[in-house]
């Protein structure tokens, strides 16, 4: 190929940009809310008085810095420093005030896990913790990518653990955790949020499952963007007469097994656990063990989820295409088992 | 009753006595426990429990209390002995030290013990929970101290750095951290481990207000504590404390220094008439 044809085909498909710190998840043409977190913190903040912010140096990108600015004698900038976080925002719980701290979830997950662990769960602290770039979120590879979050938090006793799936979920999702007395992680989108729940009379409720629409084929059970994603595989199957149910399970812990074992019950559906996490130790393992203790046999059960790798740098698109997490590589995942 | 109400007619150094005696008597129970540095800290707990601190025997979450955090879980058995004789766990309690279904685990730990503010014993957590509660006492415009003991070793640890410098951030005058520098961490000697010196300056770099004492010196201890609390100064509060491991039973004083200290079944007995012998001395 001459240097004029390579420049050619070069210019014919754009070069996808690695976007380190997605300001949205959000596909082209979607619809979306801006940073729902921080407004309906703020919101909630004009109630409870009690409730103050925290970061360590990403109120920017956590969508706190709207809080920050409303209440400024509320904000609390811990500097780059992520056991300080966690320890300081135990202490301020300790003394009756309810911590929204925010960082990326690598640092909550990874980096300060033993202070999440010992100073917020062991001593029952009722802080909040919302993390920015969950899962396969960032593109810029395995320091950012918080593959397995929802495994390490999960494994803690008293912590509570959700992963909201659009801007509605997180609106709904931060006056619940305010609600419940404990601690909570909550994985965070951020920027311009995908509003997609309130096209099916969604209502969030801390530790219940609920089934978006109903399907003769496949159950997929998602949580996160992913349940996001299960819809558009339900509408994209539709069109090959593929029946697709998907029951979104945004509280990870405590699991509602209950509508977990309904749903996966009913005889005939092949089960798709579908989740933005590595597929070791998060919803679909949880859905796994949970079926397997009720002696409830799916017709066949199929995990779609990060791969037990450090996961590559480059565009999230091309990211979710090659790990199967994207809409089309679900499509042909889910025709392929059929 | 609170503590500013206490009658002052027991001495420090009685109380110091009556604190290294409980622990002796709850290393008993077990057969061991860190008794070199429930000894050494003796000294110190007298002082923040009978002259420093404000609170109330029978009511451990009374809200005006000043706040007493244990960063070095270990030395739980060195706080019972002296949340035992500032009546805040009954006396009957210590022979059920580190025993199943005991308030008086071997580590401490905020769920299991009156008094005990935070769970340690995984290292270096105490002054970032301090730097919180002390966030927190100011936001409620309160007037109360939180004070926070540890030890040299976990100087080792980042996240104690974390917390030094965001308390001289935030002006947290009514932090007071305690270290008990006794040069004796798991693999050996502080100093050797990793090397912490000079601790004055490093702190007073980072914006604190330091004192260094003889931490077996009851009379520097007291001086210290009121100086931490009368400094006119808008910053956090250390006083470094050196001190000797085994204080007050010098066959343990003497014993090769080790960062848990063997004790024969026969030598209980005998610490307990070493602490005896030199209660009037």
């Amino acid at each position: 190929m001459s240097t004029a044809a390579t420049a050619t085909a070069a210019a014919a498909k754009p070069r996808l940009k690695t976007s380190a710190m997605i300001a949205s998840i959000a596909g082209e043409g979607q619809r979306t809310k801006p940073a729902p977190f921080g407004h309906a913190l703020v919101e909630l903040a004009k109630a409870r008085p009690e409730i103050v912010g925290l970061t360590a140096d990403l109120a920017k990108y956590t969508d706190l810095h709207i809080f920050a600015q409303a209440n400024p004698g509320r904000f609390y900038q811990m500097g780059m420093a992520e056991q300080l976080l966690m320890g300081a925002a135990s202490g301020l719980a300790h003394e009756g005030f309810m911590p929204f701290v925010t960082t990326y979830a690598v640092f909550a997950s990874r980096r300060a896990y033993d202070f999440v662990h010992q100073t917020i769960a062991e001593e029952n602290r009722n802080v909040k913790i919302a993390c920015a770039l969950p899962g396969l979120t960032s593109g810029y590879g395995p320091s950012h990518q918080a593959a397995e979050d929802l495994a390490l938090m999960r494994a803690m006793p008293n912590m509570v653990v959700i992963d909201p799936c659009d801007a509605l979920e997180i609106e709904q999702a931060v006056p619940a955790m305010a609600a419940h007395q404990g601690p909570v992680y909550m994985r965070l989108l951020r920027g311009n949020v995908p509003l997609v729940l309130d096209e099916y009379d969604y209502t969030f409720e801390l530790g219940k499952a609920k089934r978006l629409r109903d399907g003769a084929d496949v159950l997929v059970i998602s949580s996160g963007i992913m349940t996001m994603r299960a819809l558009e595989v339900a509408k994209a199957l539709e069109a090959d007469k593929v029946g697709v149910a998907v029951l979104h399970v945004p509280t990870i812990k405590p699991l509602d097994t209950e509508a977990i074992l309904a749903e996966a019950g009913r005889s005939g559906r092949m089960v798709v656990v579908a989740e933005n996490h590595t597929v070791i130790g998060g919803l679909g393992e949880a859905v796994a063990g949970t079926l397997l203790r009720a002696g409830v046999v799916p017709s066949a059960f199929r995990q779609i989820g990060l791969p037990d790798e450090f996961l590559k740098a480059g565009a999230l698109p091309t990211l979710h295409d090659l790990y199967g997490i994207s809409t089309d590589a679900m499509v042909a995942s889910i025709k392929g088992w059929l | 009753m609170d503590t500013t109400q206490l009658g002052h007619n027991v001495p420090l150094t009685e109380r110091a006595y009556r604190i290294r005696r409980n622990a002796v008597l709850m290393g008993e129970v077990q057969g061991q426990g860190y008794i070199g540095q429930a000894l050494d800290i003796a000294d110190v707990l007298a002082v923040s429990y009978f002259h420093a601190l404000r609170y109330r025997p029978e009511d451990p979450h009374w809200e005006g209390r000043d706040r007493f955090l244990l960063s070095n879980g270990h030395y739980a058995i060195a706080l019972y002995a002296a949340l035992i004789e500032a009546g805040i766990v009954p006396a009957e309690e210590l022979e059920t030290y580190g025993s199943d279904d005991s308030r008086l685990p071997m580590s401490g730990m905020a769920a299991y013990t009156p008094g005990m503010e935070m769970s340690g014993g995984s290292l270096g957590l105490g002054l970032s929970i301090a730097v919180g509660i002390a966030l927190g006492l100011k936001r409620k415009a309160s007037d109360n101290r939180v004070y926070t003991l540890f030890s040299d070793g976990e100087l080792d640890e980042g996240s104690v750095w974390e917390a030094i410098m965001s308390a001289a951030h935030y002006k947290l005058d009514n932090l007071i951290g305690i270290v008990d520098v006794n040069n004796q961490q798991a693999d050996g000697p502080s100093t050797q481990v990793m090397t912490f010196e000079p601790l004055v300056d490093k702190l007073e770099a980072f914006g604190w207000f330091v004192q260094r004492v003889d931490g077996n010196d009851m009379d520097a201890v007291v001086a210290a504590f009121d100086a931490a609390r009368d400094h006119p100064e808008p910053k956090p509060r250390m006083i470094v404390c050196d001190t000797r491991m085994g204080k007050g039973v010098p066959f343990l004083e003497a014993r090769e220094k080790n960062h848990f200290i063997r004790v024969d079944a026969h030598e209980w007995k005998l610490a307990l008439d070493a602490l005896d012998a030199g209660r009037t001395a």
